[in-house]
């Protein structure tokens, strides 16, 4: 069973075709599907975020978005609660669809590849490809050895 | 019918059009091609041949030491604000005018918008007879609708000859500022036409025999409001174009014209190759995005850059389809090279930093654009602004691509949430105390708070999202050229941050006055006061929104002078306090065009937070209580947004508390939240709310996108779209005050009305009786 990690907060089972939680394993619905239909969602008034620091009564303008302008969509795990992605949008706007995977590519992609269950270690900058060519390029990421 | 021309006849119309054009205005085939030219045949010929790997090492070796020292020179002695900071480069371009090389510590989108002038001056004054293009030649440009970012960046571009034949370009870019523009400092808002925007100059030679032509200095000169700046750095270019040459020249002796045409060129097919293997270890798929700014510097209105990208194989496309209509008279438009110019300069910050900085990286990615948009902007469009769209488009691919790259085994840098986007700073015009004209713009505009990182939070003030080195400058340094007098410099804005996991870096507050002057003023060119500026990533908070504030009617200096212990330096205080008795306080979008102040009046804004990365439940709890104790955040925050429980005192976590808080806040998610399909039934609406000024398309669909036309909402076809002309704000505003007017007219002759029938009404009576 493999699975590829596609955001902070998702994965895709490759074998069920399934979008999962990565907080707490959850399926949530198909992976062919807008996997935001897999979540909940609340519509949040801006102001309870980002809160008015100049006090509302002398100004209009206080740090706090404007709400007749801006809400923000928070979409949620059903199962665990945890905020799986958040959206600013102007007040009806629909939502986006903003991953569409190919998921037969993604299935030939990974045959081969070693799943990788934790994220790469990150670094500021990967200095040791160091420009050295596509030799280089292909031994950094274990494609030549 | 008439007969077909023969081929005579055909060569000598063709001839007779070439030597007749009218106007040689930005070429379509140059600006809206971003990938690198064929081989010539002499490219062909080398680099077919094995290539001598460690020649080519040193000799980019070489010419990297040379880039780093021409661009030092420009730092060294540049007499623009920009220069100072680090707003410039230096460049190396193969003979068909492919960007190579940049200065290591160099503005990289300089060099990137550089090659279109260079291949206009290749393609149309190497033949023309009033003009060629020979040994110690230098042209000069700075309109962005030839090639740029925008018109106050001035370039050199000097073509290198070896025995008599062109081998390379090199290009010298500063950011100016004063360029003459209807308000000083190079960046107008208040342009209505490109006519508004000063200085506008198509590539032209203003170097022969390596020497400026005085002549053309001296119109330049005339045509700005700081005849010695203009001056200044046109020396310190052409002398650091000069210093180049120099060194490529020795590179040429020692190791041959061969070895520089096979480093340059190789430099960049490299890169393209690497990119396309990029782009193949990436999942195919479609990743969306979108990105508002919420004023047109003149008036509020939503405008949106929508923004899909497409990978399939080793095919990236970019398709900027759906965004808003361009605005004919005002100045936020962006041309579509320029777009692409600071796409790939925010690239290259935050997706492939490690990649060398050349637009090859651009050569397999395709582009869609409707036409007449605010990115793709016509050629009558003002542009001067275009900032605005052009910062947002620095940070909009991270979140995409972020997407595209969170899967991958190897990461060629951290994943990063978008960086603050909006040029929040001070621009300024006037008198100086040392009895110059002046217009420029501060140095805070590099001072943007980066976006959460995958790894650690965001760096704080860290640089503009276009050249990660980019200073904010010396306040002192500042403050010995100009009058102005900065109250509070460099406070973190504290709660004005992007939430998450992993923590946006923040902004910090700036607090102008000025003294020592009779005319002095300032305008901001600055979106997201109503909608935030800053987008998330994966289920983070972006940064908030921003006002610019002003305390009028009053001079801090004679309050600084008796009660100084009543000043704060904090805006939050100063504003909510208002410790200056008689003075008005006010808070207005930062967006605001040229106006005079008064000695001691107070102008403040902030330097905005990047956006948050992750859920702010997963947030650890002692790095939010490193937040407090740093002054990032208030307990307010970390109680309310992060669910950390506390000793107020102490400072002590308490773990079980905080681990309930945050499962209770989890439940009540679970509470609140509607499933996705229910949701969007009752959320989703045909059309923007009536009341907003909306321009781009609504949802995915980019068939149709809306506008404003002369006040009033317009939807187009995305394929069609039709310029937006915008109402004079002072015409809107009169128009509003004549309404009101108009309704205590009304109102008074009701009340008259009433008035009279009431005093009627006795008299009536008593006649009855």
């Amino acid at each position: 069973m493999k699975k590829v990690l596609i955001t902070e907060n998702l994965r895709i089972d490759l074998d069920t075709e399934k979008w999962e939680c990565r907080s707490c394993e959850a399926e949530l619905i198909g992976a062919r599907e807008n996997y935001k239909r897999g979540l909940l969602v609340h519509n949040r008034d801006p102001r309870e975020i980002h809160k008015p620091l100049l006090d509302p009564a002398k100004y209009e303008l206080t740090y706090a978005p404007n709400p007749d302008w801006c809400r923000i969509l928070e979409y949620y795990c059903p199962k665990c609660g945890s905020m799986i992605e958040t959206e600013y949008l102007p007040p009806g706007h629909p939502p986006i669809r903003d991953i569409t995977l190919d998921i037969d590519a993604l299935k030939a992609q990974w045959k081969d590849r070693p799943e990788v269950s934790v994220p790469p270690a990150d670094k500021d900058t990967r200095q040791r490809i160091a420009h050295g060519g596509q030799r280089a390029a292909r031994m950094f990421t274990g494609e030549e050895k | 019918m008439n007969a077909p021309n023969t081929p005579e006849q055909q060569a000598m119309l063709d001839r007779f059009v070439r030597q007749n054009k009218l106007f040689y205005g930005p070429d379509p085939a140059i600006m809206e091609n971003h990938r690198i030219e064929a081989r010539s045949a002499l490219e062909e010929r080398l680099l077919s041949a094995p290539v001598d790997a460690h020649k080519v090492n040193e000799v980019r070796g070489l010419i990297t030491a040379a880039l780093d020292e021409s661009n030092t020179m420009i730092e060294q002695m540049g007499a623009a604000p920009g220069a100072k900071w680090g707003d410039m480069t230096t460049g190396i371009f193969t003979a068909a005018g492919d960007l190579s090389m940049i200065a290591p510590y160099g503005v990289g989108g300089f060099a990137a918008a550089v090659f279109y002038p260079i291949k206009f001056v290749n393609k149309y004054w190497t033949h023309e007879p009033s003009v060629g293009v020979h040994d110690g030649d230098g042209f000069i440009h700075n309109d962005a609708r030839y090639g740029g970012i925008h018109n106050t960046d001035q370039s050199m571009m000097m073509p290198i000859f070896w025995n008599e034949k062109l081998v390379c370009w090199i290009s010298a870019t500063i950011h100016e500022g004063e360029n003459g523009a209807t308000e000083p400092g190079g960046m107008p808002a208040a342009a209505e036409s490109k006519f508004d925007e000063g200085l506008k100059m198509s590539p032209f030679k203003v170097v022969e025999k390596f020497e400026l032509k005085r002549d053309l200095v001296t119109f330049l000169q005339n045509s700005v409001r700081d005849p010695k700046l203009q001056l200044e750095d046109m020396k310190v270019r052409l002398h650091s174009c000069l210093r180049l040459r120099e060194r490529v020249i020795k590179v040429l002796e020692e190791y041959g014209e061969e070895a520089l045409i096979v480093t340059l060129r190789k430099n960049i097919e490299d890169v393209v190759e690497e990119v396309k293997r990029r782009i193949r270890e990436m999942p195919d798929g479609t990743m969306r995005t979108m990105s508002f700014a919420d004023s047109t510097l003149r008036e509020s209105a939503l405008l949106k850059l929508n923004m899909a990208i497409t990978v399939q194989g080793d095919k990236l496309t970019v398709d900027m389809r759906g965004s808003s209509p361009e605005l004919l008279n005002r100045s936020i438009n962006a041309c579509q090279a320029s777009f692409k110019t600071m796409l790939y300069s925010g690239w290259m910050q935050n997706v492939w930093p490690d990649l060398p900085f050349t637009m090859a990286v651009f050569t397999p990615f395709d582009f869609i654009f409707d036409e007449k948009s605010i990115i793709n902007g016509s050629f009558d469009t003002p542009q001067a602004m275009s900032l605005i769209p052009l910062f947002k488009t620095m940070t909009i691919a991270s979140v995409p691509m972020a997407k595209f790259n969170y899967s991958l085994p190897v990461r060629y840098t951290a994943i990063v949430a978008p960086q603050y986007d909006q040029p929040a700073t001070l621009i300024y015009g006037g008198l100086t105390q040392h009895a110059e004209f002046t217009g420029n713009f501060c140095a805070d505009i590099n001072g943007m708070g980066q976006g959460g990182r995958s790894h650690r939070d965001g760096e704080h003030s860290v640089s503009p999202p276009f050249a990660a080195h980019c200073d904010i400058g010396e306040i002192e340094l500042m403050e010995e050229d100009l009058p102005l007098v900065r109250l509070g410099a460099f406070t973190l804005t504290k709660d004005r941050v992007g939430f998450g996991k992993q923590r946006s870096g923040m902004g910090y507050e700036q607090i102008h006055t000025f003294r020592g002057s009779a005319m002095w003023g300032y305008m901001t060119g600055c979106s997201g006061s109503l909608f935030p500026s800053s987008q998330p990533l994966f289920g983070g908070y972006s940064s908030p929104t921003y006002p610019l504030c002003k305390i009028k009617n009053t001079d801090v200096f004679e309050q600084l002078q008796k009660n100084p212990e009543r000043v704060p330096f904090d805006i939050i205080k100063l504003m909510n306090e208002q410790p200056i008795e008689g003075a008005a306080y006010s808070t207005h979008p930062m967006a605001m065009t040229f106006e005079l102040a008064a000695p001691g009046e107070i102008y403040m804004m902030c330097q905005g937070a990047g956006g948050g990365y992750g859920d702010v439940l997963q947030r650890d709890p002692a790095s939010v209580m490193k937040d407090i104790e740093e002054d990032l955040i208030s307990h307010d925050t970390a109680r309310e947004i992060y669910k950390v429980v506390f000793d107020a005192a102490s400072g002590v976590i308490d773990e079980v508390a905080t681990a309930k808080a945050r499962a209770d806040e989890r439940k009540a998610r679970m509470k609140r939240g509607v499933p996705y399909d229910k949701f969007v039934k009752t959320w989703n609406t045909p059309e923007p709310p009536v009341n907003l000024p909306y321009m781009g398309c609504w949802g995915d669909d980019v068939s149709e996108v809306y506008g404003v036309m002369m006040g009033q909402r317009v939807k187009m076809s995305g394929a069609a779209l039709q310029s937006q002309f915008m109402l004079n704000p002072k015409d809107v505003y009169i128009a509003s005050l004549e309404a009101q007017v108009a309704a205590f007219k009304k109102a008074e002759a009701g009340a008259k009305a009433a008035g009279a029938k009431k005093k009627a009404a006795p008299a009536k009576k008593a006649k009855k009786k």
